[in-house]
């Protein structure tokens, strides 16, 4: 190809301006992105009379009210009684003792946010696995009606799971899985299931049969074969897939308000429902959202060399 | 090493058969060559051997034992497949030792080292052993794809197109050194290819296939001379035999009932007394040797020269077969062997 002929549709080098412009899209969605995240992030750390004043503080006095009101639970007393206390033995009693106030033990949040470690991370363990070996036999055995499954599978996606919501209160109910820790997992399992195995097979697909079948001529088993040489080539795939299950079963809400209360009930619908004095906590309810953030952000920082990695058959030719 | 049989084994895939009614045997320490076009069935004759297919009819024997029912991993052969062959998650020195750490094999981590040290040095891979099996250029990924298959002491090396993904040089190269290590080792190998070239040079035997089935197996020399039908003399020889009708050239010797005269390229003889009238079509100039292209009536027959041509297009010559050279096919295009040749017997007595 001659250079002139190139120019247009090249591929390897952009004009400076294309560059420039590129740079400053890029720039303006980052801040429409970053700005509601540091907004609660900054929020976290403001007192209750700065969260709400107006216009809004960008330069504030930090505090960590919001993190001692986000784990504890308070009431108010009269100055006399705060003072026949004494000093305060520990910085966050100093805290709460300038509003007037008195810790009387934790809040709910710490088992909240437990509840939804162990469902988020349980749920996307189990539709990981499950679709990770649906997904391998749809893509390397002859199934019976392969294509109906694969279609009925999907099928369970094609309306918002909230639909199903009163069946399945009521079949919950009935089966004593209303507010319990497993009936959440069962749950968010059901819902990524259908999306891990399409994923997957599609991942699936596209390691080579040959693989497997060297090693079964070298002597291992067809699970010995997965295990060894199917896993590791799916790496990046169950990656990516654990990633998108995590985040629907971390921040499900819905099911979440309508099926748990006092036992199972997870971090989402009980942030936003931290009351303070005359309403809502804000700088707790964004201290909230902060932690509830953080352990998202570390498992896509973690696996991020896998998702980057990719599919990469580097040691075939195709 | 051993011996491989295979005993009119049949496998289709739905309405499709890929092999029918294969008879087959491997020899110990025999390097067999199977050869023909995409979809005659070679492949899936391989994957019988190794297992990977379940025969429908028919037997396969190991070193007579019947393996026809036995899982591939009970039956200690080697696959060496065209691509796909390296794990792309393992180094080099794990690639190899793959096989060897297989459960069953009960090695130690010492002699795991030595098997792999010992089969890199035998390929010339031993400076790539801590490489990623992905850092390796084509002919080594297929060099550790075979040493994949020698490491340990498999009863027989099936081998699908391991060079067809590989540019010619390297092709060459490795061909001459797997001709070297199957003599060395005195290995028993299954090869299937499409490249004439290779089953000549490779092969103690070839074994020719069409539409699943053995159209004929002996040496290379027995096949290029003698070939049993008009297909396999089309599928040995580069460039491809000559297919005239009988009665273009007046031959000498041709049997009755001759419907079709194959004559080598090489055979063509130009400029000579007494031969038929031809015109020059085309010259291609191949190195040592010239390829022409004459017009001889309503055919077109292919000569091969020893060096230059002193022809230039539309030149007209004489052309003749060389005597004795012409194979004769029937109707059916099967061969019709020669008559006796009476000179022959009363000189050599044979």
């Amino acid at each position: 190809m001659s250079a002139g002929a190139t120019s247009a549709h090249s591929v390897v080098e952009s004009k400076a301006v294309g560059k420039w412009i590129a740079g400053l899209l890029v720039m303006a969605y980052a801040l429409v992105a970053v700005v509601p995240l540091a907004w609660i992030f900054s929020t976290g750390f403001k007192s209750p009379p700065d969260s709400i004043s107006y216009p809004p503080k960008v330069i504030f006095e930090p505090s960590l009210e919001g993190y001692v009101n986000l784990f504890t639970n308070r009431s108010r007393q009269t100055p006399e009684y705060i003072e026949s206390l004494g000093t305060a033995t520990t910085w966050y009693d100093d805290i709460v003792r300038k509003r007037n106030m008195v810790i009387t033990g934790p809040s709910r949040f710490k088992d909240r946010y437990v509840n939804s470690v162990v469902i988020g991370f349980g749920s996307t363990f189990l539709a990981v696995f499950l679709g990770t070996l649906a997904a391998y036999g749809f893509s390397r055995f002859r199934v019976p009606l392969k294509d109906d499954l694969m279609f009925f599978i999907l099928s369970t996606r094609m309306m918002p799971p909230i639909a199903v919501a009163i069946p399945i209160f009521l079949m919950y109910r009935t089966l004593g899985l209303s507010d319990t820790i497993l009936g959440m997992i069962l749950l968010y399992t059901a819902v990524n299931v259908s999306l891990a195995v399409w994923l997957l097979k599609g991942f699936m697909d596209e390691i080579p049969r040959e693989y497997e079948e060297a090693a079964v001529v070298d002597g291992y088993t067809r699970l010995q074969a997965f295990i060894k040489v199917v896993l590791p080539q799916a790496r990046a795939g169950i990656a990516a897939t654990a990633i998108f299950c995590l985040i629907f079963a971390w921040n499900e809400y819905a099911f979440a308000l309508l099926l748990t209360s006092g036992n199972a009930q997870t971090a989402p619908p009980f942030i936003p429902i931290i009351i303070g004095e005359g309403g809502l906590d804000w700088p707790a309810v964004a201290a909230g959202t902060t932690l509830f953030l953080l352990p998202i952000v570390f498992f896509t920082v973690l696996l991020r060399n896998q998702l980057l990695r990719g599919i990469t058959f580097g040691a075939v030719r195709k | 090493m051993a011996e491989v049989a295979l005993q009119d084994v049949g496998k289709s895939f739905g309405a499709t058969r890929a092999v029918g009614g294969l008879d087959l045997t491997v020899g110990d320490g025999e390097f067999v060559v199977l050869l023909g076009p995409t979809g005659a069935g070679k492949t899936t004759t391989l994957r019988l051997v190794a297992g990977l297919e379940r025969a429908d009819t028919g037997r396969i024997l190991i070193d007579g034992t019947d393996v026809t029912a036995l899982p591939p991993a009970a039956r200690n052969v080697a696959f060496v497949f065209q691509q796909y062959s390296l794990y792309p998650h393992y180094s080099v020195y794990d690639n190899m030792a793959f096989p060897l750490r297989a459960p069953g094999q009960n090695l130690s981590k010492d002699d795991i080292d030595r098997h792999v040290h010992e089969t890199a040095k035998l390929l010339r891979i031993e400076a790539k052993l801590q490489n990623r099996a992905t850092q390796l250029s084509g002919g080594e990924m297929q060099r550790v794809a075979i040493g994949r298959a020698l490491v340990r002491q498999p009863t027989i090396f099936l081998m699908d197109e391991p060079l067809s993904s590989l540019d010619a040089k390297l092709r060459e190269d490795l061909r001459v050194e797997l001709k070297r290590i199957q003599r060395d080792l005195g290995a028993t190998i299954l090869y299937v290819t499409h490249d004439q070239l290779e089953a000549m040079t490779l092969a103690d035997r070839i074994g020719v296939l069409s539409q699943g089935e053995l159209v004929q197996i002996d040496t290379p020399r027995a096949i290029y001379e003698t070939p049993r039908n008009i297909y396999v003399a089309r599928r040995l020889g580069s460039p491809q035999i000559n297919i005239l009708d009988a009665g273009l050239l007046a031959i000498a010797g041709v049997p009755a009932g001759a419907a079709k005269i194959g004559a080598r390229p090489e055979d063509v003889l130009l400029r000579c007394d007494g031969g038929a009238a031809a015109t020059v079509r085309a010259i291609e100039h191949l190195g040592v040797e010239t390829l022409v292209l004459l017009e001889v009536g309503e055919g077109l027959v292919h000569a091969l020269l020893g060096g230059a041509a002193p022809f230039a297009v539309g030149d007209r010559t004489t052309i003749k077969i060389r005597e004795r050279a012409a194979i004769a096919f029937d109707a059916q295009g099967d061969r019709i062997p020669p008559p006796p040749d009476r000179a022959r017997e009363a000189a050599y007595g044979t």
